[in-house]
């Protein structure tokens, strides 16, 4: 019961803070909101019994992506939102229909925390059965990740690689470029 | 009817997030703050991962004596790929807005688009 109380106080934190990025203009701001969204996200994934999830989000969520959204304020030196000059109806309309129908598709979902849910059914009792005897961690998401599943890192490392060189052509040629323009 | 509002309140907040976070990717015109907003809709779709994996009365994916209900590991190893995955997409994005500023001297979308149409 205590679980659910936390779950709930925990998700509407999340909620409040969402709005307040939302609301907030200056930008240091919003970056230091969403790192707070993130740290609490990990909570929350402590709380749903996530620990290995929770240790990352922490880490690389709440860490590494606040540390680049600084750097990128630092590199364009823009720390104010501009007013929008447009009307907020038309993305309030789409983004209501949107919800409307994703809550419409919540409705027949197996309620929160059903052991019986077919997403219980499938996999997973085979890994929690068999997975330490076989791969001999104890640790089931690290068996599933590591052993079961290994394939999924080799994509993960891929996008990661593509995603290096993407940020490394973007700004490689900074230097170049600035020498130049003091030339010119 | 408290039992089904209790049973769905995860994904419903999970969906609210979700549509703060799109309606900051919509609506705002700042760079920085789009990619912000792109990072709440995702954080969101790992709360409802994480919520199906949940089983009530279970306990962490970790064997150890004496426990025999454990949350299902397969949602939680997903998400664990989804999350780096997630941080360097947000960094080519992030690279992106800094060559924005770089070509226009703005990230703002609106003068961004009025440079545009002037040329």
């Amino acid at each position: 019961m205590i679980d659910i109380l936390i779950d709930i106080i925990l998700l509407s934190f999340l909620a409040i803070i969402a709005i307040a990025i939302i609301r907030t203009r200056s930008l240091l701001a919003v970056i230091m909101l969403f790192s707070i969204f993130s740290l609490l996200s990990a909570g929350l994934f402590m709380v749903l019994d996530a620990s290995d999830v929770a240790f990352t989000e922490a880490a690389v969520g709440a860490g590494i992506s606040t540390v680049l959204m600084l750097a990128t304020l630092a590199l364009t030196k823009s720390y104010e939102e501009k007013p929008s000059s447009h009307r907020p109806w038309i993305p309030l309309l789409v983004v209501s229909v949107t919800a409307a129908f994703l809550v419409y598709g919540t409705i027949d979902m197996p309620p929160f925390g059903d052991p019986n849910a077919p997403a219980h059914q499938h996999v997973a009792p085979r890994y929690i059965e068999q997975g330490a005897k076989e791969t001999g961690v104890p640790n089931l998401v690290t068996a599933v990740l590591a052993s079961y599943r290994g394939f999924d890192t080799l994509g993960e490392v891929t996008v990661v690689f593509t995603a290096g060189i993407g940020v490394l052509l973007l700004l490689g040629g900074r230097q170049r470029r600035k020498k130049k323009k003091e030339k010119r | 009817m408290m039992e089904f509002i209790l049973g769905h309140y995860n994904y419903w907040i999970v969906i609210f997030l979700m549509m703060l976070g799109f309606y900051t990717v919509i609506s705002r015109g700042n760079m920085v703050k789009k990619i912000v907003g792109l990072n709440i809709f995702q954080v969101s779709v790992f709360l409802l991962y994480i919520s199906i994996g949940n089983v009530s009365g279970g306990t962490t994916p970790i064997i150890a004596e004496g426990f025999t209900r454990y949350s299902n590991p397969l949602p939680h190893v997903l998400i664990l790929t989804a999350i780096v995955v997630g941080v360097a997409t947000t960094a080519l994005g992030l690279a992106l807005v800094v060559r924005i500023k770089e070509a226009y001297g703005t990230i703002e979308e609106d003068e961004i688009h009025d440079q545009d149409q002037s040329l």
